[in-house]
C-alpha cells in the first residue's frame, strides 16, 4: 500500500493585514521566501518582518517542482551550498516539528554514453572529496536498486551505469512550505497573501519601502525571492538581472502501487522520475526553449519526456497521465543561483535557482537571511554573488552536475 | 506547441524551429573599449520582458534562415514576424517620443529600416550572426 499522508491542523498561520512598517520585507511567499523569513527570525532575532505573496502561499514553483533533493554537484561552491542544504533537510523535520515526509530513498543519475560515464565518474570523485556521499553503479547494480529500469542494450541509449547518492531523495513540497509558514507565524512573522508588489520607494539609491496592492509598506530592507518574476521586480527597482524566465513542465500519472523505489534522473534522454508517497509517478524534463511567463509550455516537450520515460521504464507504457503543469523558472547562464546584494542599497536578491531551487530551499533561506541581516554574504553564498558575471568567476554547472533537476 | 509563420516557408510547427533569444542586441561597436561591467552586460544580460518581446528564431529544419518575431511572453501570442535587421514593428514610429525610442539599442546594426546590410559604413556588421546568446 502507498503511504497515508499525515493530517494537518486547519490553521497553520494567521492572515494579518500589513503593518505600516517592518524591519525587513521578503517579496515572495514560496519555499525560499518562507525559509528566509524563518532563519531571519530564528538566527538573527528579526521578527518584525513580513513575507509578501502576490497569490497564495507556496502556489508558485514550490507547488510545481518534482521535489527532488540531492547535493551531488560537481563544483566545490555548489557542493558546499547544496550539501549544507541536504544536512538541513535531515534535521528540519524535527526542528520545524513537522513531518514533511523527507524520504532519503536515493537519487540515481544515469549514464548513457562514454562521455556520460566519464563525467559521472569524475563527479563521483569530486563529490567524495567534498564529503558528499556518492558512488558509481554498474548496470547490474542499477538494476538491483531499481528493478523496473530497462538496462538491456536494445534501446537507443542503453544504461551504461549511474551515479548514486543514497542520502538524496524527495519530500512533500507543500508540507515543507506549511512547516516553514507555521514556524514563521509562531515566531511573529507576518505572512501576507494576495499582496502584490507594484513598486519600490527609494531614497536616493536606498530602498525604503514597498508599494503593494494592499498599500505602501515602509521597510529598512527588502529581500527578493520571486524566482521567475525576479527580473520584473528588479526592473521596478531600477536594475537588471542576468536571468531568463522559461516555462518548466512536469506531470503526474494516476496512482499506482509502489513500483519505483528510488529517484532516477537521466540527462541524456532527459527525464527524471520518482514515485510520490501516494503512488503517482512524478516526471519532469527540460525547460521550453522560449522565454515565458505563462506557467505552461508546449506539448512536444511533454511528449519527448514521456518517450524517454517509456524507453527506460517499459512498465510505464500503459500508465495514464493525470495532470501536467508548468512553472516559471529563472535560469542563469551558468546554471547557478544568485544570492547576495544588488546595485540598490538595502535590497537583496535570491534568484536564478532555475530548474532546481527546491532542493536548495533551506540553504537559500539560511544564507539569504544572513545576507539580509548582516548586509554581507554568508561564506556559502559569497561565490554566488551577482558580481561573478563581471569578474568571470562563473560556477558553471551546466552539464557539469547532472543539472537537469 | 507554437504555430510559427516562417517568412519563407509559411506556418510550421514550433518543433521545426530553434530559439535564438532576444533580438536587437548589437555587437559592441568597439569591443576593445568595453570594461568588464559593459562586457558582462553584453555577454550575460538580456531583457527578460513580461509581455511583448522581440526575439530571434531560426527555421532550422526548413529554410534555415533567421528571422525576428514579436511574441507575448505571457499569452504566447505571436504578434508579428519580421526580417533580421528590421526594426521592431511595435516601435516603428522613428522619431517622435523623445528619449524612449533611442534607449533600446535597436536593430542589429543601428540601421533604421533597411533590411540587412545597412550602409552605416562600419565593418562591425556581423548583422545576422546569431551570437549564440541565451541558451
Amino acid at each position: 500500500m502507498a503511504d497515508l499522508l499525515p493530517e494537518h491542523p486547519e490553521f497553520l498561520w494567521h492572515n494579518p493585514t500589513p503593518k505600516k512598517s517592518y524591519d525587513a520585507v521578503i517579496v515572495g511567499g514560496g519555499g525560499h521566501g518562507l525559509a528566509t523569513a524563518y532563519f531571519l527570525a530564528k538566527n538573527h532575532g528579526m521578527t518584525n518582518i513580513a513575507v509578501l505573496e502576490k497569490g497564495w502561499l507556496a502556489g508558485g514553483n514550490m507547488a510545481r517542482n518534482t521535489t527532488i533533493i540531492r547535493s551531488n554537484y560537481l563544483w566545490d561552491e555548489s557542493a558546499a551550498i547544496y550539501e549544507h542544504a541536504l544536512k538541513l533537510w535531515e534535521i528540519l523535520p524535527e526542528e520545524l516539528d513537522y513531518d514533511f515526509l523527507f524520504s532519503q530513498r536515493g537519487v540515481m543519475n544515469l549514464a548513457h554514453t562514454l562521455g556520460d560515464v566519464r563525467e559521472s565518474m569524475r563527479r563521483v570523485g569530486a563529490n567524495k572529496l567534498n564529503g558528499v556521499d556518492a558512488e558509481w553503479l554498474d548496470p547490474q547494480q542499477v538494476k538491483e536498486l531499481c528493478p523496473i529500469l530497462n538496462i538491456s542494450d536494445t534501446i537507443r541509449y542503453p544504461v551504461m551505469g549511474a551515479t548514486y547518492q543514497p542520502r538524496a531523495g524527495i519530500a512533500k513540497h507543500d508540507h515543507v512550505a506549511w512547516a516553514f509558514a507555521r514556524k514563521c507565524d509562531e515566531l511573529g512573522v507576518d505572512i501576507i497573501q494576495n499582496c502584490e508588489v507594484t513598486g519600490f520607494l527609494k531614497d536616493g539609491n536606498r530602498v525604503v519601502g514597498v508599494k503593494t496592492s494592499q498599500g505602501t509598506i515602509h521597510t529598512e530592507k527588502v529581500g527578493l525571492c520571486a524566482a521567475g518574476h525576479s527580473s520584473v521586480l528588479a526592473e521596478m527597482a531600477g536594475f537588471r538581472l542576468p536571468i531568463q524566465s522559461h516555462p518548466l513542465q512536469a506531470l503526474v500519472s494516476e496512482l499506482h502501487e509502489p513500483v519505483h523505489p528510488t529517484v532516477v534522473m537521466s540527462n541524456h534522454v532527459h527525464v527524471y522520475v520518482s514515485q510520490a508517497h501516494k503512488g503517482e509517478l512524478v516526471m519532469g524534463a527540460g525547460v521550453d526553449a522560449y522565454n515565458g511567463y505563462g506557467q505552461r509550455g508546449s506539448f512536444h516537450v511533454i511528449e519527448h519526456q514521456m518517450a524517454a520515460a517509456v524507453e527506460l521504464f517499459p512498465i510505464f507504457a500503459r500508465a495514464h497521465v493525470l495532470r501536467t503543469w508548468g512553472g516559471i523558472v529563472d535560469t542563469t547562464l551558468d546554471a547557478s543561483p544568485i544570492v547576495g546584494t544588488t546595485p540598490v542599497d538595502n535590497m537583496f536578491v535570491n534568484c536564478g535557482w532555475g530548474t532546481g531551487g527546491f532542493k536548495g530551499t533551506p540553504a537559500a533561506g539560511l544564507t539569504f537571511a544572513h545576507t539580509i541581516a548582516t548586509g554581507s554574504p554568508h561564506a556559502l553564498n559569497r561565490p554566488f554573488a551577482l558580481e561573478r558575471f563581471e569578474t568571470g568567476a562563473l560556477i558553471d554547472e551546466h552539464g557539469a552536475a547532472a543539472v537537469a533537476h | 506547441m507554437l504555430l510559427i509563420s516562417c517568412p519563407n516557408c509559411g506556418s510550421r510547427d514550433e518543433t521545426e524551429f530553434h530559439y535564438g533569444g532576444q533580438a536587437h542586441v548589437p555587437y559592441p561597436e568597439n569591443p576593445a573599449a568595453l570594461d568588464d561591467r559593459q562586457w558582462a552586460q553584453f555577454l550575460f544580460y538580456r531583457d527578460n520582458t513580461k509581455g511583448a518581446f522581440a526575439e530571434r528564431w531560426l527555421h532550422s529544419t526548413g529554410c534555415r534562415q533567421w528571422f525576428n518575431m514579436l511574441r507575448d511572453t505571457v499569452t504566447y501570442e505571436i504578434q508579428a514576424v519580421y526580417p533580421m535587421g528590421g526594426g521592431r514593428p511595435d516601435r516603428a514610429a522613428p522619431a517622435p517620443e523623445s528619449g524612449t525610442a533611442s534607449t533600446a539599442p535597436d536593430s542589429t546594426t543601428t540601421g533604421t529600416a533597411a533590411p540587412d546590410v545597412s550602409g552605416t559604413g562600419t565593418g562591425s556588421a556581423s548583422t545576422t550572426a546569431p551570437e549564440g546568446a541565451t541558451e
